[in-house]
């Protein structure tokens, strides 16, 4: 096994060095992409406000949700030792979604209130699923889904009442976001999404090991000396977090979390100590390719991007839960 | 060295285990018998502190075990317990080294120490050349012995195995006992082992227990435990108990 570790750690330092590479390729290629062709050598004003304030804050937003969504996935889905678990399938981004609702209502004028409700409306979404998923019998991966499917239809009727009581203008912005839309994207947006991103990196990162042992079996993990209080509660609120500030910033951006880990995951296996990171890059790469689809698609017209990563992630949940 | 005290456990109102006690000694290992329902598993698993008792305390080297933590403990116990399985393709080598968790930093690496011991307990269990092979892949015995080779991995001094042997056919079943014993013996560690094979538990035990609706109905070495008024009353089974030629310990034949 020596050899053919060093082996497979050869290949995926070339994975990571891939993806990065990739990365800057993406970012570069959604930079020249959009509606509004750019003369960069010799910007006007009116364009460089279009690159510097629109454009270029929604490509890095999209990169920072990208991460988070994908961290999301990939360490709930260890944890739950389910591959089909996923924010926003479980209901969690429709509880960030409510939260997020509720203090545009409520504290229209702060805007702290938005991603801080965004993140207390996710884990409450988090805790009612487990606890509603588990049992003593343990938690089958059709249970989690049924329980994640009441949780989102649940939180959907409420969205959808407190909807109705806005106007017809806001209505369409509010469906977009709603479906997850990066088009609102301001540079504050993408900043509070990097801080949480690089944070969360970091804290999922130090429960790889620990979730490796989860993965396998929580009883497992128990004998062999994972706190597995301790682990549950920090990756929960770890995971609670990013989804809540990216849906604050681009609503629920959906699938991401269960495309990005499993295609990781078919390229270099499943130690969570290089899917996590990888994921996370990889993460990035996918929603901001999306996102360029979305907004090249249709041009002048754009789609929300949840629409686009949705077309892609539910063939693959079917596939998933059949094999 | 591990102590029970007149421990119980409740299951809501229901008593599931009432009043045991015994000591686990260097260098012995103790079959724990009983029939399905008795409280085996459940005895067990308040053994590492899994399950919480409700009476009594459990003391691992002298101290409560409650007052371990988890790595302490996973230091010094291991399980083998009814196999668990997993939706994500993770490799036999992936498998062996989380046995290695509660030794290095809790993030991070497995050491080249790590590896070395991992490699060499696949080798004991009759596993070369499967780090390589995903759990999922392998059959019921396979992945029974990977189980056992993770255990040995851990270099934990207490074993408790929880019907070790299910899976396995005659050969492992043997390799198996042959690899607790040994560890029994070349490290001074010590193991608990419940199983539906008396004839086993008279070949390798030290001491056996057997349990009946929670509570200790006998307790000692297997001759004096193996009696066919104890079999009768435990297992509710007819028995005729005669000598093994070779080994000369009892050996039980069971009369349908």
């Amino acid at each position: 096994m020596k050899v053919s570790s060093s082996k497979s750690q050869v290949s995926s330092l070339r994975f990571g060095v891939g993806l990065i590479v990739l990365l800057i390729a993406v970012l570069a290629i959604a930079v020249f992409l959009g509606s509004e062709k750019l003369a960069f050598l010799e910007l006007t004003d009116e364009q460089s406000a279009i690159l510097f304030d629109i454009r270029l804050p929604r490509i890095l937003l999209g990169a920072t949700v990208g991460v988070s969504l994908a961290l999301a996935g990939a360490s709930l889905q260890s944890l739950l030792r389910n591959p089909l678990a996923e924010p926003y399938l479980l209901g969690v981004s429709n509880g960030a979604a409510l939260g997020t609702m509720l203090a545009f209502i409520f504290f229209a004028g702060v805007d702290a209130a938005r991603p801080l409700m965004a993140f207390a409306g996710a884990s409450l979404a988090t805790l009612a699923v487990y606890q509603m998923a588990k049992s003593r019998a343990g938690m089958s991966v059709e249970r989690l889904i049924l329980s994640g499917v009441i949780v989102t239809t649940f939180l959907s009727s409420i969205l959808v009442l407190l909807t109705s009581l806005l106007d017809a203008a806001k209505l369409r912005s509010f469906t977009f976001w709603l479906l997850g839309d990066l088009s609102q994207a301001t540079k504050n947006g993408f900043y509070l999404t990097l801080i949480v991103a690089a944070l969360g990196t970091i804290v999922l990162s130090s429960q790889a090991r620990a979730l490796n042992l989860m993965m396998i079996g929580e009883r497992d993990a128990f004998d062999f000396g994972v706190e597995v209080g301790r682990t549950r509660l920090i990756v929960f609120t770890t995971a609670a977090g990013l989804v809540g500030v990216s849906v604050a910033a681009s609503g629920s951006v959906g699938y991401v979390g269960l495309i990005v880990p499993h295609l990781v995951r078919l390229a270099i296996g499943s130690d969570n100590r290089l899917v996590i990171p990888f994921s996370a890059v990889a993460g990035a790469i996918f929603v901001v390719l999306a996102d360029t689809v979305a907004r090249v698609a249709i041009a002048p017209r754009e789609l929300p991007v949840g629409a686009i990563t949705a077309l892609v992630g539910a063939p693959l949940f079917v596939y998933l839960l059949r094999r | 060295m591990l102590e029970v005290q007149n421990i119980a456990i409740n299951y809501g109102v229901c008593a599931v285990v009432a009043d045991v006690s015994f000591a686990l000694e260097a260098r012995k290992i103790i079959a724990l018998l009983g029939a399905n329902g008795a409280g085996k598993t459940t005895l067990l698993k308040s053994l590492n502190g899994a399950l919480p008792v409700s009476a009594g305390e459990i003391r691992l080297d002298g101290n409560l075990i409650e007052n371990y933590s988890r790595r302490e403990i996973a230091r010094k116990i291991t399980v083998i317990a009814q196999e668990t399985e997993t939706k994500f393709p993770v490799s036999v080598a992936e498998f062996v080294l989380s046995g290695r968790f509660a030794h290095g930093a809790a993030f991070g690496w497995e050491t080249e120490n790590d590896l070395r011991v991992a490699l060499d307990c696949l080798e004991r269990c009759d596993l070369q050349n499967y780090e390589n092979r995903r759990m999922n892949r392998l059959s019921g015995g396979e992945r029974q012995r990977v189980v056992l080779a993770r255990a040995l991995a851990t270099k934990a001094k207490i074993l408790l195995l929880d019907e070790p042997t299910a899976n396995l056919d005659l050969a492992h079943q043997a390799l198996l006992f042959r690899l607790i014993k040994e560890r029994c013996e070349t490290d001074a560690a010590s193991a608990i082992v419940i199983t539906h094979d008396l004839n086993l538990a008279s070949e390798f035990a030290d001491e056996i227990i057997l349990l009946k609706n929670g509570r200790i109905e006998a307790k000692g070495e297997p001759r004096k435990v193996l009696t066919e008024e104890n079999l009768q009353k435990v297992f509710d089974v007819n028995v005729l108990l005669d000598e093994n030629p070779i080994s000369k310990k009892s050996r039980v034949t069971t009369i349908y």
